[in-house]
């Protein structure tokens, strides 16, 4: 028989039982679905993971105390393990391939203005960090050189701290006090939304680290050394001359190891979207595993097909029908119907992460790979499944299949 | 009468079911020649062995022994897709219980068989059942589904089915078992008006109203012919039909 002959025929019988052509699809549907929703959702969680990462800047290299080595977490043993003012001058003097360098200087502590008061992360920092962060004020202006120099006391605020303090009026001009010193607030910084890990980045205040370390801190030592390499492509010299020129300022000899760590972003978001990877994979799993069970229903279903249309076979078979064309002729119904699944189920999949992207807001992102896998196999499950009943009805003698009541 | 016009030629054919340690001889020994043109009805008592004479003749059976020539090639011993073939090619089968795919135009049950034509030999499949269900009076019933069709129309849908490949030979089991008096002559006008035609056609029937239709009737007592002779005053069906239709 001619393929489209053939394609024909399995349609004619699948159309001829409407209701229970669904039914035996619905497996397939509800596999394939799940299999595209999954894998939306768990890479719609990991490209906004990434993307909330690299929107700190995937130029920005940051330098943190104690060694990777010991598991990433600072040590904190001495003050040979600490950073200080001076690293980050030494880089900012040596370094030929970071264009900007910005001690951070972390404090915190309840915030008063007027009549209310608001606890949030205080960050000293220098000039260069507005470029470093790419972080310019929606209203006032950057503080400058100047008031670094003469660690002047002033501050931005970040959106979420202006809204609380000053719900009603204008921030600029307005003043704050922190553990009983006061700032001048000389700006408002654009708002940028949460981090991955839903943190609000505008919750925090920012002021010149010289003030920070004299009147807040009261420390020498700062938590990081943010830079910023000139371009992407260079972020990885940059990372190794900045390790350099950090080992030299803490007078590292050659057998010791470094006692800071020097990261850029794609490192972070590696790390951070190496867990989303597990969800998604485990996530693709339980849906394979409900494709898997589409696929045993389809077999269910076509030996039901097959001892309900014994005599539909015997009729075939008398009238010529070899046996190799009613097992191809059951075969292709069995793949048809899966393949009909499958391509339902892509579009139930497409329908489920928009809905869940709505419901939720979580970002998906449908995934052609994941789509082409899911019709493939649906395809493999429609083959595999309808061997064993087209087998059986192929193997039928026309006598006894025409008997049969 | 020359070899070349011998449709079917049957040598102490045999078949025996076993069924655990009990063995049923349904044919012993059957030794039987048709040739072209004839109209056979083949009569006996129930589980006489009427019908897996005609399965094995159908090609739908095979004997347990014996040969059996179809249009002169020996057709025992071939394998199932060579008996397919020949089902397909030399043989139209009329069933008892019609045997219709159900929920299925009478349009699409006539083209099955061309569907399994390896020849190709219908440039037009669906003009040719167009036209086998012309030739039994169904023109207008193209569309119909089997359900939606009597019994009488049924049978004719299957016998434009037997016809649609144009085969050599048509056999039919107890072809008016299911149909009333008049209905079974309206069939058995149409096998006389095809014999008449040239098509050779065998038939089983109980009935001697119906074999009396036939030019040969044989007689099968016990897996064994004991009667083969011809109809001397045969019954033309359609004389007969245009008398009653006149009462
Ligand atoms: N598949 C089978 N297995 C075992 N025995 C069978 C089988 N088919 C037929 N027989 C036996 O073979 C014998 C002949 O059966 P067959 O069907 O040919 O009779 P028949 O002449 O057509 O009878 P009827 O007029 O009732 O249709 C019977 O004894 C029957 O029981
Ligand atoms: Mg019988």
């Amino acid at each position: 028989m001619k393929p489209a002959k053939l394609l024909r025929v399995a349609i004619r019988s699948i159309a001829r039982t409407k209701m229970r052509s669904m039914l035996t699809m619905l497996g397939i549907i509800i596999g394939v679905g799940a299999v595209i929703c999954m894998v939306a959702i768990g890479q719609g969680a990991r490209s906004r993971i990434e993307q909330s990462i690299l929107d700190l800047g995937v130029n920005m290299v940051v330098i943190t105390p104690g060694t990777s080595s010991s598991g990433g977490v600072s040590r904190g043993a001495g003050s040979l393990n600490r950073l200080q003012v001076d690293d980050a001058e030494k880089l900012a003097d040596e370094s030929m391939l970071l264009s900007a360098i910005s001690p951070v200087v972390m404090t915190g502590g309840r915030i008063r203005a007027g009549g209310g008061n608001w606890r949030a992360p205080f960050y000293g920092v220098d000039v260069a960090y507005e470029e470093i962060r790419d972080w310019p004020v929606a209203d006032g202006q950057w503080f400058g050189q100047a008031d670094v120099r003469s660690a002047r006391k002033v501050c931005l605020l970040g959106s979420t701290v202006a809204n609380e303090l000053f719900p009603d009026q204008d921030p600029v001009g307005q003043q704050i006090i922190v553990r009983d010193v006061p700032f001048d607030v000389i700006g408002v910084l654009e708002t940028k939304g949460q981090t991955a890990g839903g943190e609000d980045q505008d919750d925090c205040v920012i002021a010149p680290y010289t003030t920070v370390q004299k009147r807040l801190a009261g420390r020498q030592f700062i938590a990081q050394i943010l830079g910023s390499a000139w371009s992407s492509d260079d972020v990885t010299a940059a990372m190794e001359e900045a390790a350099a020129i950090m080992r030299e300022s803490h007078g590292l000899a050659d057998w010791e190891e470094n006692d800071f760590t020097v990261r850029n972003q794609s490192d972070l978001a590696d790390a951070a979207t190496g867990t989303t990877e597990v969800m998604t994979v485990l996530l693709a799993a339980i849906a394979g595993i409900s494709l898997l069970v589409g696929g045993i229903g389809i077999m269910n279903i076509m030996l039901v097909s097959v001892t309900e249309r014994t005599r539909e076979i015997g009729i075939r078979m008398a009238v010529g029908a070899r046996p190799g064309d009613v097992l191809v002729q059951f075969l292709v119904e069995s793949v048809v119907l899966s393949i009909l699944g499958g391509v339902i189920g892509v579009g139930v999949g497409y329908g489920g992460s928009w809905l869940v992207a709505y419901l939720t807001g979580w970002p998906t992102a449908i995934d052609a790979v994941a789509v082409g896998i899911a019709l493939g196999f649906s395809a493999a499950v429609g083959i595999f499944f309808g061997f064993w009943p087209a087998r059986k009805a192929a193997g039928l003698d026309p006598i006894t299949a025409l008997r049969y009541e | 009468m020359s070899r070349k016009n011998t449709v079917i030629r049957l040598h102490d054919l045999q078949k025996t079911y076993t069924m655990g340690r009990n063995e049923v001889h349904a044919l012993r020994g059957i030794d039987l020649t048709i040739t072209a043109g004839e109209m056979v009805a083949i009569m006996g008592a129930s589980g006489s062995g009427k019908s897996t004479l005609m399965n094995i003749i159908g090609c739908l059976d095979r004997p347990t022994s014996g040969t059996y020539e179809l249009d002169g090639q020996r057709v025992d011993g071939l394998d199932r897709n060579q008996l397919a073939d020949i089902r397909n090619r030399h043989i139209g089968f009329v069933f008892q219980g019609f045997n219709l795919l159900a929920r299925t135009s009478a349009q699409e049950n006539v083209e099955l068989p061309l569907l399994y034509d390896r020849r190709n030999s219908k440039a037009d499949p669906a003009a040719a059942a167009r036209e086998a269900l012309e030739r039994v009076g169904l023109g207008d019933r193209r569309d119909h589904l089997t359900n939606e069709l009597s019994g009488g129309q049924q049978q004719r849908v299957a016998i434009a089915r037997a016809l649609v490949t144009t085969p050599s030979l048509l056999l039919a089991d107890e072809p008016t078992g299911n149909l009333d008096t008049k209905t079974s002559m309206e069939v058995m006008a149409l096998f006389e008006e095809l014999n008449d035609r040239g098509l050779t056609v065998a038939m089983v029937t109980h009935e001697n109203d119906i074999a009396a239709c036939a030019r040969r009737i044989i007689e099968l007592r016990d897996g064994l012919i004991v009667r083969d002779e011809p109809v001397l005053n045969r019954r033309i069906a359609s004389r007969d039909l245009a008398l009653t239709g006149a009462a």
